[in-house]
């Protein structure tokens, strides 16, 4: 099921990216 | 106070307080709401008079944003976008930024057009503007999390990155 159906999934699809990226730049800056 | 910085900062506040506000008002309000006025047969009243007026601000205030945080960048622009050191955090910001103001000009503001008859379309074109318009729009909503955090973050590098 694609989660941009809903609300909720939108909105935890965005915070779990928001993981992700965070990671990823954190390895980018070298922090 | 260096005038550039400190206004183009305000501007790109200010408008994108009401970009992302109107998509946030698509998203939790309008689809919502046009399904329930369909089903009472008073859609019209949103898509006539609301809707257009709304896309018209929201489209251009993409724009504005965009622009004043380029003119923020000003000299980072370059670093912010190539993910140089400590630009990563708000160069990340800017990369969603850019995707969801292509995803408004290329595929949602299109599509809208042709929902709302402001362009000739077929029912069956309708329906599949309808749907990729929505996804698109979705899709923004999804990335405006990550990318509000971003650009928060972007000056306070010593909070969240260490």
């Amino acid at each position: 099921m694609n989660p941009l159906e809903t609300l909720w999934g939108t909105i935890i699809a965005g915070v779990v990216l928001t993981g992700i990226l965070y990671f990823v730049v954190r390895a980018l800056v070298g922090g | 106070m260096d005038i550039v910085p400190a206004l183009s900062r305000w501007v790109h506040i200010l408008s994108g307080v009401m970009w992302i506000g109107l998509l946030y008002y698509f998203n939790f309000v309008q689809v919502a709401a046009l399904k329930a006025a369909q089903a009472d047969s008073t859609a019209a009243g949103i898509t006539k008079h609301v809707a257009p007026r709304a896309l018209l601000f929201f489209r251009w205030a993409s724009v504005a944003t965009w622009l004043a945080g380029a003119a923020l960048l000003g000299g980072n622009f370059v670093a912010a976008f190539t993910f140089q050191g400590v630009y990563a955090i708000i160069g990340m910001g800017a990369w969603l930024g850019t995707i969801m103001l292509f995803n408004v000009w290329v595929l949602i503001w299109p599509n809208q057009k042709k929902i709302l008859g402001i362009v000739q379309a077929s029912d069956e074109e309708k329906a599949k503007a309808r749907r990729t318009a929505f996804l698109a729009s979705r899709f923004n909503v999804m990335l405006s999390l990550p990318m509000l955090f971003f650009m928060g973050a972007g000056g306070h590098a010593a909070v969240f990155f260490h």
